[in-house]
């Protein structure tokens, strides 16, 4: 080999490791995830397959914003599963029994929303409550808390679906369109402004990094860390609470086993996205991002007819594979910042 | 052999001395910014005491890293027994007969004396741990030295001191031939000190070299044999104790420097902003404490570690609890325990201009995996100088913390550089940059200049000087002699947990501190 074609190939490896570490794992696997289905399946990359994966994405992105508040703070929230159950048949329960049966039922539907809301608030109170004042690990917390409030959910529906919410609940803020985008993508985006604009534009937000870098250099300077601790997990309930209800709206009915994957799902998101577990650490962004890539790869997966439960494989290797590369990615880092 | 010293004094080879133990030459070691060792010969022989001497930053606990292992030379050569060896890890340091005692206690909490002597060397009955044996060995263990101590305590529950004698053990149970202490007095008492020194004569009988850390100059005349002096990294001179006079050695360690690095504080003092009386903190880590801080004035409180002088600056930022005491800042009652007041919480304190800043700046200072500007405005976003109703005004918190960094000389690294790839030194002047971008009244500072180079305790010291020309009152908190008695316009002295005295301006030497500090 020539000096030309060895000093061509070192560019293009530092280039690309220059990549990896601004950009992290995700741009490398979302375009791998899209060449790779897009060349499998023709029907991967046709307008209604990206319309559909759009409005799929909308429940996993926001659950994935909720988890990355409570992330960024070194916590971990095990119970936005059971909080989307609770929601869901806290607001068609609420709905259900509001609703005459005629008319279109909008008053139901906006007290059913409320109801449904004032439960993953109540959740998630419970939650920051046990972290930030009782000092209970976040891991511990919400792990015991999914288990309290699924019980619950069991209990109060009997473990039967609840059917029966008005039709303009679901025809609107589950198959609704506006401009040829689904309503819940359009709830989502201005989701994730509000959210944008919160991490990155408020003193909250930067609370939220400081408290999550270093709990005491942030109470030393002045930060009640207890209660942005509790808001933070009440922040994230709202978000999880609208996730809750699109998807009620979507299946038209209050469920109690809804919300199982979405604990593993939305810490990969995150995860993928390049939040830290030790808190501190994450761009919304991303976040969007890895949700999004999550689900592509899902229904990539249901395109090419792979079974649901291996698809449960694929995503749990997914997450180590992108935890390990950016522990890779931390070490680069090190030693590129190490070079003179 | 042959020594290649740059300046200053060299000892002649002590002919009665054996061939070094160990010997280091030439070893150099750079940091992203700061040469931290330039090229320095160091050497020790069986059954001597070879002290190491500097001021803080001086390059110490650099060169005991190398030859413990924890960090790699950047060049030069260590010679054991006159083999070239190249010491890899702490572990292989260890194989290699060296054992380091380090001021970061290396003691597992929640485990007992004598589980933690044995860590990572267990004793084993086929796959169960031999806990018998274990006992046995640990009692031989802590015998032969003379501690005092229960090996089935555990090691959370023990005092410093006690904790400190631990980690020796636990150096010298693998039998070494060189050990190092960094400074391990430290956190002892005259008594435990003196149980300390005839350890080491034990070990010095047993022909083991000692490396010994200290910055205190009676411990040296006590036990070392001699003497090498760092400065800015740099060795300055290696000398044989017998030879060299106290006042020759504070010479050769702080050098010329010292009229430069201390600025000149030209100020009257003012009216009183902290007055505390009669001060009781739980843990009885003070007792009866009455210290007060005028405007335009910097006052020190020298001590040990552990004589409770950080505690105090501590509880007034609501960090320590008070038992009894009043405190009032600008005369205003903010903790009273007889009338039930206690307003010290480091938000209210903040908001009435206090600022505490932590000696450890990692642990509480700052937010390591932030960047320089999110540290610097953290305390101060509420203001409206930078956010503005919900949200915040990020361009004029660049443009306020940009104008902070420059003050300061941060300004080549930029303010969003990730304080993680800052030197220490830099990273102390963020922490000092956060009070600098509100309106402080009283600065109290705890060990400042912990662990910096000369250049930045200057450019901290000047800064000391500005802020209180300016109006403010500073209580500095400090085991740096040198600091004490430079910069402050009256110090007073702890001695565990109790005031043994105030000294004023023209009483203020190194020597009147030091017999208080005994």
């Amino acid at each position: 080999m020539n000096k030309k074609s060895i000093r061509a190939v070192v560019k293009i490896k530092r280039t690309a490791s220059i990549l990896f570490i601004k950009g992290g794992v995700l741009p490398w696997f979302l375009g791998l995830a899209v060449i790779g289905f897009g060349l499998t399946n023709e029907n991967f990359l046709t307008e209604r397959n990206l319309f559909g994966i759009s409005r799929q994405s909308t429940y996993l992105v926001l659950v994935a914003m909720a988890q990355m508040v409570v992330m960024l703070t070194a916590g971990l929230d095990l119970s936005v599963g059971v909080m989307l159950a609770m929601t869901s048949v806290v607001s068609s329960m609420t709905m259900v029994s509001l609703w005459s049966g005629y008319g279109t039922g909008w008053e139901s539907v906006f007290i059913g929303c409320l109801a449904g809301l004032g439960a993953s608030v109540g959740i998630g109170t419970i939650n920051g409550i046990g972290v930030a004042i009782f000092r209970v690990p976040p891991f511990v917390m919400t792990l015991a808390m999914s288990s309290i409030v699924f019980g619950l959910s069991l209990t109060i529906t009997g473990g039967t679906p609840i059917y029966g919410v008005p039709e303009s609940f679901a025809n609107v803020f589950g198959y609704g369109q506006i401009g040829g985008i689904a309503v819940p993508v359009w709830i989502t985006v201005l989701c994730i402004a509000v959210m944008y604009i919160f991490i990155n534009w408020t003193p909250m937000g930067r609370y939220l990094y400081a408290i999550g870098g270093n709990i005491r250099a942030a109470g030393l300077s002045g930060i009640n860390t207890r209660f942005y601790l509790l808001g933070a997990y009440i922040i994230s309930s709202v978000i999880t609470g609208i996730a809750a209800l699109l998807l009620t709206a979507r299946l038209e009915s209050g469920e109690s086993n809804i919300g199982a994957n979405y604990p593993l799902l939305s810490i990969a998101a995150c995860a993928i996205g390049g939040v830290s577990l030790f808190g501190g650490v994450g761009r919304l962004s991303n976040v969007v991002l890895g949700a999004v890539f999550i689900i592509l790869v899902q229904n990539g997966m249901n395109l090419l007819r792979i079974n649901s439960y291996l698809q449960m494989v694929a995503i749990g290797m997914l997450l180590i594979v992108a935890i390990i590369a950016d522990n890779f990615r931390q070490q680069l880092i090190l030693t590129m910042s190490e070079q003179p | 052999m042959k020594i290649r010293h740059q300046e200053g004094l060299v000892s002649k080879p002590n002919k009665a001395r054996t061939r070094p133990l160990l010997r280091l030459e030439n070893i150099s070691k750079y940091f992203p910014d700061t040469l931290a060792l330039d090229r320095v010969n160091f050497d020790v022989c069986s059954g001597e005491v070879h002290a190491l001497f500097g001021e803080n930053g001086a390059g110490k606990s650099t060169l005991i890293q190398i030859i413990a292992g924890v960090i790699r030379p950047t060049s030069g050569t260590v010679f054991l027994n006159d083999e070239e060896v190249i010491i890899g890890s702490v572990q292989h340091a260890r194989e290699l007969g060296i054992s380091a005692v380090f001021q970061e206690f290396s003691l597992i909490p929640q485990l007992t004396v004598e589980e933690n002597l044995f860590l990572g060397s267990e004793q084993l009955v086929g796959p169960f741990l031999d806990k018998a044996s274990l006992h046995r060995r640990a009692c031989e263990t802590l015998n032969s030295l003379g501690f005092a101590l229960i090996p089935e305590r555990k090691v959370m529950h023990l005092s410093r001191a006690e904790q400190q004698m631990v980690e020796i053990a636990k150096a010298f149970r693998t039998k070494p031939s060189i050990m190092i202490l960094d400074e391990p007095t430290a956190s002892l008492t005259a008594h435990e000190a003196n149980r300390l020194y005839a350890m080491i004569e034990v070990l010095k009988d047993e022909g083991i070299g000692v490396i010994y850390i200290t910055h205190r100059t009676n411990e040296i005349y006590r036990i070392s044999d001699r003497i090498t002096i760092l400065r800015d990294g740099r060795q300055v001179a290696t000398v044989s104790v017998a030879d060299t006079s106290e006042e020759k050695l504070v010479e050769l360690t702080v050098g010329r420097r010292i009229e430069q690095i201390f600025p000149e504080i030209n100020t009257q003092s003012g009216r009183l902003l902290l007055d505390i009386k009669w001060l009781n903190l739980s843990n009885q880590v003070a007792r009866d404490v009455s210290i007060n801080v005028h405007a335009g004035e910097v006052v020190g409180i020298a001590g040990l570690v552990g004589s409770g002088k950080s505690e105090i600056g501590r509880a007034c930022f609501g960090l320590h609890k008070i038992r009894t005491g009043r405190i009032a800042y600008l005369d205003d009652p903010v903790y009273d325990s007889a009338r039930r007041i206690n307003d010290l919480s480091p938000r209210a304190m903040l908001d009435r201009g206090m600022l505490y800043l932590p000696s450890d700046r990692r642990v509480e200072g700052l937010v390591m995996i932030q960047n320089v500007r999110e540290n610097v405005s953290l305390p101060s976003l509420g203001l409206p100088k930078f956010s503005s109703g919900l949200l915040l005004n990020r361009r004029s918190e660049r443009d306020i913390v940009g104008e902070v960094a420059r003050r300061l000389g941060l300004n080549p690294i930029g303010i969003e550089r990730s304080l993680e790839h800052l030197s220490g030194g830099n990273q102390q002047k963020v922490l000092v940059a956060k009070s600098l971008v509100r309106d402080v009244k009283l600065f109290i500072l705890d060990e400042p200049t912990v662990g910096v180079d000369v250049g930045t305790r200057a450019s901290i010291y000047r800064l000391i000087r500005d802020v209180c020309e300016a109006g403010a009152g500073v209580l500095l908190i400090s085991s740096d002699l040198s600091e004490i008695v430079n910069l402050t316009h009256r110090a007073y002295v702890m001695h565990r947990g109790e005031l043994c005295t105030e000294l004023a301006r023209d009483n203020l030497t190194e020597q009147a501190l030091l017999n208080y500090f005994f």
